[in-house]
């Protein structure tokens, strides 16, 4: 891939779920890439073993510039009764003892959402953002594209990478991302990026996944990054979590 | 939304409009320049006034996103592009010359010349295929060839790209494309395979080599169904004296089912390089359609006739490779000679729609022609021949995956590689020769080919003998 001259790359993380291999293999290829600028979609915490690393990781980028919306798993950590599955809801527990106060107030003041120019960022579907809908099909794509005039949304949760986009005559598009080919954003319809997870894929690639957007040639690039697996999985079982949040490492399901 | 451009003269983003080219009824085509280039080049400017149809939009907006992404001699070169917020363009490289358009009013064509012109368009088109495109408009308007004789493939405002989202698979319920020219498949709304463009390419030789169209023009969507199950009349029909591999070719192109064509573009474009290699079956020879019997299976298998398929259903191109193998038929030791026949057997057995061309260097004196003729008056060519065929016979290929090659030439390593270049051979195996003097003399033949071959290169060498 070519390094980018001066054209604004932005590199943008979601559902990074305190795997410190996988983000720190996906920062270290953003980098090479030659990326300029961070965005954060939420659930920096939940189901890894590394959260106070991600989480000092993410508050130092912060405090550079990167932006950063709430998960609901980072909400989950300072509103507890929150429903969750029962690993999740062991993994939050687990997780909420490995925080300082500062980390956690960092995750309480996080905004819902963020407006960036034309792009919209959010963790899930954007109507009811509180409601952390997942974003499966046409049908929810459609109605988070519908409270918005931003050309772009970009959002995470579902740990599947998708692209959805709607045409001047309302029809919309569904499409899976190939990993490395960029997709022109073409100005005349708008977009919703679904971001696949960091740090916990669930597509059937155990690879990391995160995504470029070059504001200059407008195209955006979702990226697949190996990491050292193992090494996450370990940590997972050493921590005493549950072992299939380990296994599902392994397999990206 | 802008006005329309009008007028000679008018800048557009730094262009100057010099020449309404074309007007058409999605685009029109002017003849543009800019001060940094250095001669005009085409600008393609979609009509997009009132009450125009959203499906110009739509394929622009699809031709804007593909055409940066092409490259090579077999499409218009990308130069510039501009967006629906203020006057949406295309600028590209302007082709000289005519489409194959104007030749319908001297159709049909002599045999070879439609086999010539088949070569060009299969190479084209396996050429757009290995960039991620299936063309899905191929039509004798949409095909231009250069001053140096290649196919320039123009307009892909319907075609799909894997790699880009389809803006054109959800927006319309209706399939898009060119009725004569249109795959069954594409008919039932399927899009991205590339077989689609083999069989618009078999229509496209039909028609030209027999002045019908294996379809007729027919653009009611009940007449276009009917090739889901009804198979069109035989060449031979038409003209007695069609040549039975051209009917094997074009028809194998025609299979209703995209399974039963050839996999490839470049598999195609092989066979029409090589008419005495083409292995002809039952298609050949056919005089008449296909029985009644058969066409009512055809009509009542809904796997045939349903609609929308899911997309993902197409074999990637790299199933279905072209292997060649060198194979020294005089010097060559048993054991190489052997060793080169169980890579070939491992190939072949993973990739079962693989084909193999057995290669070998008939070598000419460098002064004299020499005779073909050897002392005992036997053809020196056809010796090889069978020789190279006794050596495929163990791997037990059927014969439309072999064929047997015998080249003429001062330098083997020169007419291998030509080889390989002219029929887009994927990967070639070649054994090492094994005596050092020999290569020292004469240079050797393989590291030849593996530096200089544009495509996978194997080096076989007979297995160590204990030291």
């Amino acid at each position: 891939m070519r390094r980018w001259g001066k054209a604004v790359l932005i590199a943008f993380f979601s559902d990074i779920h305190a795997n410190r291999q996988a983000f720190e293999a996906c920062l270290e290829h953003a980098r090479a890439q030659g990326s300029q600028r961070y965005v954060f979609l939420g659930d920096y915490v939940g189901y890894g073993a590394d959260p106070d690393w991600v989480l000092t990781t993410v508050i130092d980028m912060v405090g550079q510039g990167a932006l950063a919306v709430l998960g609901n798993h980072d909400n989950a950590i300072n509103v507890p009764g929150e429903t969750m599955n029962s690993e999740a809801q062991v993994a939050i527990e687990w997780t909420r003892g490995q925080l300082g106060p500062e980390q956690r107030r960092f995750l309480a003041d996080l905004p819902l959402t963020l407006n960036d120019e034309s792009r919209l960022y959010v963790h899930a579907e954007a109507s009811k953002p509180k409601s952390w809908i997942y974003v499966k099909s046409t049908v929810e794509a459609a109605t988070s594209l519908s409270v918005t005039p931003a050309h772009i949304t970009f959002c995470g949760h579902i740990h599947t990478p998708a692209l959805y986009s709607l045409s001047i005559t309302a029809k919309m598009t569904a499409f899976t991302p190939v990993s490395g080919a960029a997709v022109p954003m073409l100005p005349g319809r708008r977009w919703l990026a679904v971001l696949g997870s960091v740090g916990q894929p669930r597509d059937g690639n155990p690879a990391a996944a995160y995504a470029l957007l070059d504001t200059d040639k407008k195209e955006i690039t979702y990226c697949r990054v190996p990491y050292d697996v193992d090494a996450a999985a370990a940590s997972i079982r050493k921590a005493g979590l549950p072992p299939w949040l380990a296994d599902r490492l392994h397999t990206g399901k | 939304m802008a006005k329309p451009l009008h007028e000679p003269g008018v800048m557009v983003d730094g262009f100057r409009l010099e020449q309404l080219v074309h007007r058409g009824g999605m685009a029109m085509l002017w003849r543009v320049t800019r001060p940094d280039l250095p001669g005009p080049v085409l600008m393609k400017v979609p009509r997009i006034g009132e009450g125009a149809d959203p499906a110009a939009i739509v394929s622009f907006e699809m031709e804007q996103m593909i055409m940066p992404k092409l490259s090579g001699i077999h499409v218009p070169k990308f130069v510039a592009a501009g967006d629906f917020s203020a006057q949406p363009y295309l600028a590209m490289e302007e082709i000289e010359g005519a489409t194959l358009l104007p030749r319908l009013s001297q159709l049909p064509l002599p045999y070879a010349e439609v086999a010539e012109i088949g070569v060009k368009l299969a190479t084209a088109l396996d050429d757009l295929h290995r960039q991620h495109v299936v063309h899905l408009d191929i039509k004798p308007s949409n095909i231009m060839f250069r001053p140096s004789g290649e196919a320039v493939l123009l307009d892909f405002g319907l075609s799909h790209h894997d790699q880009l989202p389809d803006l054109m698979q959800e927006e319309f319920r209706l399939p898009f494309g060119t009725a004569p020219y249109m795959s069954p498949e594409q008919l039932r709304g399927i899009r991205n395979d590339p077989r689609s463009d083999i069989f618009a390419l078999g229509v496209l030789l039909y028609f030209f080599s027999t002045g019908v169209r294996p379809f007729g023009e027919g653009e009611r969507l009940a007449t276009m169904r009917r090739r889901l199950w009804r198979d069109p009349v035989p060449p031979r029909a038409l003209r007695a004296d069609y040549p039975q591999w051209l009917q094997e070719i074009v028809l194998r192109c025609l299979e209703i089912e995209p399974a039963w064509r050839y996999p490839t573009a470049a598999q195609l474009a092989f066979d029409l390089s090589h008419p005495d290699q083409v292995k002809l079956t039952g298609r050949a020879g056919k005089l008449k359609k296909d029985p009644f019997t058969t066409v009512l299976r055809r009509r009542f298998n809904t796997d045939l006739t349903q609609g929308r398929a899911k997309p993902g259903s197409a074999a990637p191109l790299s199933s279905a490779p072209i292997v060649a193998v060198a194979i020294d038929l005089n010097q060559g030791s048993a054991a190489l000679t052997e060793a080169l026949r169980l890579t070939a057997e491992r190939i072949l057995a993973t990739v079962p729609s693989a084909r193999l061309a057995c290669l070998n260097v008939l070598k000419q004196g460098r002064i004299s022609l020499d005779s073909v003729l050897d002392e005992q008056g036997h053809n020196k060519k056809i010796d090889r021949l069978v020789g190279l065929r006794h050596w495929a016979e163990p791997l037990k290929l059927d014969e439309d995956r072999l064929t047997v090659h015998v080249l003429e030439a001062v330098d083997p390593a020169s007419a291998l590689l030509e080889f390989v270049q002219n029929n887009r051979v994927d990967h070639i195996l070649i054994g090492a020769r094994h005596d050092s003097l020999m290569r020292t003399l004469l240079g050797s033949v393989s590291a030849k080919i593996a530096a200089e071959a544009p495509c996978t290169v194997t080096v076989v060498r007979p297995p160590r003998t204990h030291a």
